[in-house]
């Protein structure tokens, strides 16, 4: 195996930017969050993208405003370095390096602080640091908070609130009920400090909330306890003059408190999904709330949902497979619970949710819940098969058709089959046919397959086109596991476990049978072009291709393939197998059992789902090891859900060039500022020396 | 902030008849007017001239209707016995009748006296009819006689006598005027020309022949007798075409409507069947209260007139256009001039126009579920099952019941209720339980309900009569299901036996959809 060193593996599109809470800027004009590796500024009006702030080289964990000047931003990252950013030019200012490589956050204190002190208590590590932030380790917290005057850390984790009071350098501890079942319901989850009152809010795991007072003694502490939220409270955050608390949690409603009437409360319900936390501009006329699934709401005035910015939703796991609409270009994957997202890969940004289970969503823990469980899309991009399913007491499956409307330029439901089969759906495809007449393939665990068609009703009638069972076929009474449809839609293969049968979709006869036993087929796939009288099946331990010409083994390997891909522009397969604990990828065509491609040790964890997405103009890579990447691009996610993809040199060394021209854009803006300021400074530096003097300590404790 | 989604009802495929152009057609009538005869209401002829009145002949009385009017312009009452046949000349002046007396009248429209009689036949006259040219009279009598009359002197012109059994019907060509068809309980069919002395044609129908029908262009005649309706291609000798068995009892009737598009045929199963002319296939039917013994369509199907044999006459009216504007207009008509405030203004090209958002209207059960109000919500839903005039009144707490088992709260909707709410829910379970569509979610329900009322059973007499009647529901339920499954068995050999080489693959979703319905395992009732 050689090392391919011109094709590299990297992060595209779809970073977590719920990872830590939002910074608003000082006019409400700007959200800026953290992004994977990078910063992005968005308008709060417009959701729009303005800035990605790229430069750390890992994740970033902690972002705060310059209090010195509100135009700046400060960041940490785990690469150990503090970047100091302009954020209206997305121009990087200055960067500090620390050698320290845990998950931090960053604050700001009013008032000057240009000494560095350092305490360690446990597992917490606070770091001061000069031009007013506080650099904090979080690595063991759950949620720790700081309060605006900078008197005190209050941090939690599991039953303990700790207090630590920077000036006194004093410690405080306190612990609610940790034995038993009263330990998991009080455990701790967010904590906030009171802008004006010495008083400081934390949520617990069982809903409520507790208000502490007379903290700086560790006796005659009190607390008050008022409670809405039926689970855990996630965030909380009090706005800037105090005068209302804002609670969020699993429930999706933002509970707006008024503080000292904890009585009195407003609610904006149905925000999407869980809350996991909440940010108010300094003016207090804006409130974000960061969801788990990857979005960010912008609030105005308490009441209306002005802006929502959407990152590529995780959740709880992708259940369909990958695909690429046809016609956006889109990746269509599981998007909020009961959506599909399109998500676009080229500008990073969600078009839009397709909403498919269209029922209200209720915000609750151990609710059995309806699922997109299966999807596919069919050549031409104009049907959609999705398949939800609720695995209560007895399976419901609902199989829904949709079809593209050009007019509002959406899918547009079309028929829905509620339990089209008895058991499981394990596979749906879609024929490949290019003529009006697509049929539809769905395998399921009760032993059968069905093929779906297009039915025309008669002319006379005014309804619709809708869909209906065509053909129901089974072999032995086996379950199937996954279909298949060659290039040109003329066969149709099903797996039954050891044994692959081939039909023909024209008049649904079983044509032949294929077996290489030990091991039931997982994987399935024709090859395409030149190579499609191939058929690839992937059992447990071994890659099969059969010649469908001869029925006959063309050849076999030993591979643990956990997905088989084929490239529909040309004729290489994609072969994900898994070792111990990474994944390996094979790339060849099915006419030679050599790889032209290979790669070991591609992520950790298996990769299941994976897409070959073609490129708008093909690349002229010669490279012999870069070539299958020429017409489509490769995409796959990982186990812990990261979107990846290869780039190839000549694509890497475009988009460098790229960049180049934008910095050297960037960097005569720059000149031209600080040609001015140096200007400013020598106007004002007779006058003010001393001035001058804190400038140099600051350059100097940059240089160190 | 999304809305609130509401819950979704779940529309299932409507089976059995499927609305077509036939159907809107023909359901587009108004509500009969229903008017009661003296006795069995035996013939019913339009007028060919406009306004198209029509006479109706039962017991001793022809009654003449006007389009429009619910009681008769004029009766013609000089009958000694029961009066059969009342027919109209095709200039409308003049109107013939027989008579169980044997005597055949004549009546000027406007008269009242007959104007001739026609004595002759020796048993009851059931056929009159004029002939083309409106000189001549045909009858047919219980005497086996068919005859010819001179109306200027009413002279009996010529007799024939092949039939071998009563004469119940005949009609006569309106293109020529020696051309004449009739019908007997001899089961023939016969064609004769006034020019010769003997039949010229002659069909079997098979069964004692009521009714005999011409197609206007005179190349098709149809004739309904027994159950069965044939009709015949004189052009090609009197060939049978088509034999159309629709009926479970005697065909009474039989009338053309849609300028011969369709055919319409009564019965004593008290339905009237129409049909297409092209394929003869069925394509609407009409129920009435009591066996049919005529039928009268008025020209373009402006209304339909049957009589029947309990002496009603329904006569049903097109609906026009106006009417149902009528219906509508006077329905707004209070509030007419704010409805229209402001409908007519015309936007000008420079306008911006600025939408207002739709308001989002829900249902009161959403409204109960947006508020997690689980149990009023049910109550709302039970409450729309009992109403009898609304549609989807089963689908509605389906969908609610569905709802709330998604939710995970049935088990509290349905936790806390007195003796009248649980027998409500019982005997909507009861109610719903054996429809497929439902049984699935009603079990699940059924089962939380028995949970939960357990130990309250044997204390209120009501509810432990609708759990009985649930235990008896369930048992015959089984037992169908058992019966179901063994013929299912059945049909399966005989599916092996015809295949008896190839693969077994299920031919649909049909063999398939009669296993689907098997009820699961179900806790049997404790009741005492």
């Amino acid at each position: 195996m050689v090392a391919h060193a011109d094709t590299r593996v990297v992060h595209r599109g779809g970073s977590k930017i719920n990872f830590r809470a939002p910074v608003i800027t000082q006019d409400s004009r700007f959200l800026i969050c953290v992004s994977g590796e990078c910063i992005k500024v968005f308008s709060t009006s417009t959701e729009e993208c303005i800035h990605h702030l790229q430069g750390h080289k890992e994740l970033v964990t902690g972002l705060v405003l310059n209090p010195s000047n509100h135009l700046q931003v400060f960041s940490c990252s785990e690469d150990g370095t503090i970047r100091l950013w302009d954020f209206t030019d997305g121009i990087l200012i200055r960067v500090t390096l620390l050698h320290l490589k845990t998950p931090s956050t960053l604050h700001s204190v009013p008032g000057k602080r240009n000494n560095c002190e350092g305490c360690s208590r446990g597992h917490q590590c606070y770091m001061h640091l000069c031009y007013g932030i506080i650099y904090l380790c979080v690595d063991y917290l759950t949620s720790c908070a700081l309060c605006s005057q900078g008197e005190y850390v209050a941090s939690v984790k599991d039953n303990v609130l700790h207090v630590y009071f920077l000036n006194k350098k004093t410690f405080y501890r306190f612990a609610l009920g940790t034995s038993g079942e009263m330990a998991a319901r009080n455990a701790f989850t967010c904590v906030a400090c009171h802008p004006k009152d010495d008083c400081i809010a934390t949520g617990h795991g069982d809903g409520k909330i507790r208000l502490w007072r007379n903290f700086n003694q560790e006796k005659e502490y009190t607390f008050s306890t008022v409670h809405w939220h039926h689970s855990g409270v996630n965030a909380l955050c009090f706005t800037p003059e105090g005068t209302n608390l804002l609670s969020g949690g699993l429930e999706s409603v933002l509970v707006q408190w008024r503080y000292g009437q904890e009585g009195q409360k407003d609610f904006l319900p149905r925000l999407g999904s869980s809350i996991k936390e909440i940010v108010v501009s300094p003016d207090g006329s804006l409130f974000c709330t960061s969801h788990t699934d990857n979005k960010i709401t912008v609030i105005k005035n308490c009441t209306k949902v002005s802006a929502v910015i959407q990152g590529l939703v995780h959740g709880d796991g992708v259940k369909t497979a990958l695909m690429v609409d046809p016609r956006t270009k889109a990746l269509v994957l599981n998007g909020k619970p009961g959506h599909l997202q399109f998500y676009s890969l080229q500008r990073d940004q969600q078009l839009y949710n397709l909403d498919i289970v269209q029922q209200e969503y209720i915000n609750q823990s151990n609710l059995d819940q309806f699922e997109v469980v299966k999807a596919a899309l069919d050549s031409r991009g104009s049907w959609l098969a999705t398949v939800e399913q609720r695995s209560a007491k007895e399976v419901e499956i609902s199989l829904k058709l949709w079809a593209f409307d050009e007019h509002t330029q959406s899918f547009v439901l079309n028929t829905t089959i509620s339990a089209p089969h008895d058991g499981p759906i394990s596979e749906i495809c879609f024929s490949p046919s290019s003529q009006n007449s697509t049929t539809l393939v769905s395998v399921s665990l009760d032993g059968h397959f069905k093929a779906w068609q297009l039915t025309q009703p008669d002319p006379s009638d005014d309804e619709e086109a809708s869909w209906s069972c065509d053909f129901v076929g089974d072999y032995h009474s086996l379950e199937p596991k996954c279909c298949c449809f060659s290039a040109d839609g003329s066969l149709l293969a099903v797996s039954f476990k050891e044994v692959v049968t081939v039909w023909s979709p024209a008049s649904w006869d079983l044509l032949t049978t294929l077996s290489q036993p030990p091991g039931a087929i997982q994987d399935l796939c024709f090859g395409r072009l030149s190579c499609s009288k191939y058929l690839l099946g992937a059992t447990d331990k071994n890659l099969c291709c059969w010649n469908l010409l001869t029925c006959s083994l063309e050849w076999s390997t030993a591979l643990d393939v956990s997905l088989l891909l084929a490239d529909p522009l040309s004729e290489n397969v994609a072969a994900f197998c898994g070792a111990e604990k990474t994944t390996d990828l094979f790339v060849f065509r099915p006419s030679e059992p050599r790889p032209h491609f290979s790669q070991q040790a591609l992520c950790t964890g298996r990769v299941t789902r994976a897409v070959f997405a073609p490129r708008d103009e093909p690349l002229d890579g010669c490279e012999e090891s870069s070539q299958w990447l020429n017409r489509s691009q490769l995409y796959f996610l990982t186990h812990n859900m990261e979107l990846l993809t290869f780039l190839t040199k000549p694509e890497e060394e475009r988009l460098m060039a790229l960049s180049k021209q934008v910095a050297v854009l960037k960097k005569h803006k720059q000149e031209f500022l600080h040609t001015s300021c140096l200007l400013f400074i020598s106007l004002f530096i007779s006058q003010f020396a001393l001035t001058l003097s804190a400038i140099m300590t600051l350059v100097l404790s940059i240089l160190t | 902030m999304a809305s609130f989604k509401p819950t979704r009802i779940q529309v299932y495929p409507k089976l059995g008849e499927k609305v077509t152009q036939d159907t809107l057609y023909w359901k587009n009538y108004k509500a009969p007017v229903q008017i009661k005869e003296f006795g069995a209401i035996t013939s019913i002829d339009f007028s060919p001239l406009a306004p198209h009145t029509y006479a109706v002949t039962a017991s001793t009385r022809v009654h003449i209707y006007g389009p429009f009017s619910q009681e008769p312009v004029k009766t013609f009452t000089r009958f000694k016995d029961t009066a059969y046949s009342g027919r109209f000349r095709s200039d409308g002046q003049l109107l013939v009748a027989g008579c169980e007396d044997s005597a055949v009248r004549l009546f000027d429209v406007s008269g009242r006296v007959a104007i001739r009689m026609f004595k002759g036949h020796t048993k009851a006259v059931h056929v009159a009819d004029f002939t083309s040219h409106g000189y001549q009279i045909l009858t047919g009598s219980d005497d086996y006689t068919c005859k010819l009359w001179d109306i200027p002197n009413s002279a009996e012109l010529t007799s024939y006598k092949e039939h071998t059994d009563y004469i119940r019907c005949g009609i006569t060509s309106k293109l020529n005027r020696d051309l004449f068809f009739t019908g007997s309980y001899d089961h023939t069919l016969k064609l004769f020309d006034a020019r010769v002395d003997k039949s010229v044609m002659n069909m079997d129908h098979g069964q004692p022949v009521e009714s005999l029908l011409l197609y206007p262009s005179e190349g098709l005649l149809v004739s309904a007798g027994g159950r069965y309706v044939k009709v015949w291609d004189l052009l090609k000798g009197g060939q049978p075409l088509v034999s159309l068995k629709n009926h479970h009892k005697t065909v009474t009737s039989l009338c053309l409507g849609s300028n011969g598009q369709r055919l319409l045929s009564a019965s004593l199963d008290r339905h009237v069947k129409v049909y297409s002319t092209t394929n003869y296939k069925v394509v609407h039917n009409f129920d009435y209260a009591a066996s049919i013994l005529s039928l009268g369509l008025a020209p373009d199907d402006e209304s339909i007139v049957v009589g029947m044999t309990n002496g009603i006459l329904s006569i049903k009216h097109k609906r026009t256009p106006e009417d149902s504007k009528g219906a509508v207009q006077q329905k707004r008509q209070p509030a007419y001039r704010i409805f229209v405030k402001g409908k007519n203004y015309v936007p000008k090209q420079e306008d911006y126009l600025v939408s207002k958002p739709v308001r989002q209207y829900l249902a009161k059960y959403d409204k109960l579920l947006r508020k997690f109000n689980v149990s009023k919500a049910l109550d709302e839903a039970m409450e729309v099952s009992t109403q009898w005039t609304r549609l989807r009144k089963s689908e509605i707490p389906m969908a609610v019941i569905k709802e709330l088992d998604r939710r995970g709260t049935l088990k509290n909707a349905l936790a806390g209720r007195d003796e009248k709410e649980l027998c409500q829910l019982l005997s909507f379970v009861i109610m719903n339980l054996v429809d497929t569509r439902f049984t699935a979610t009603l079990t699940t329900m059924a089962e939380m309900l028995l949970d939960i009322y357990q130990s309250t059973v044997g204390m209120s007499s009501l509810v432990d009569r609708q759990l009985l009647r649930l235990q008896e529901l369930l048992d015959k339920e089984t037992e169908y299901q058992q019966e179901l499954m063994e013929v299912l068995g059945m049909l399966d050999v005989l599916f092996a036996s015809a295949h008896p080489r190839k693969e077994v693959t299920l031919p649909g979703d049909g063999a398939n959809g009669l296993a689907k319905g098997g009820i699961p395992h179900r806790p049997e009732i404790q009741a005492s």
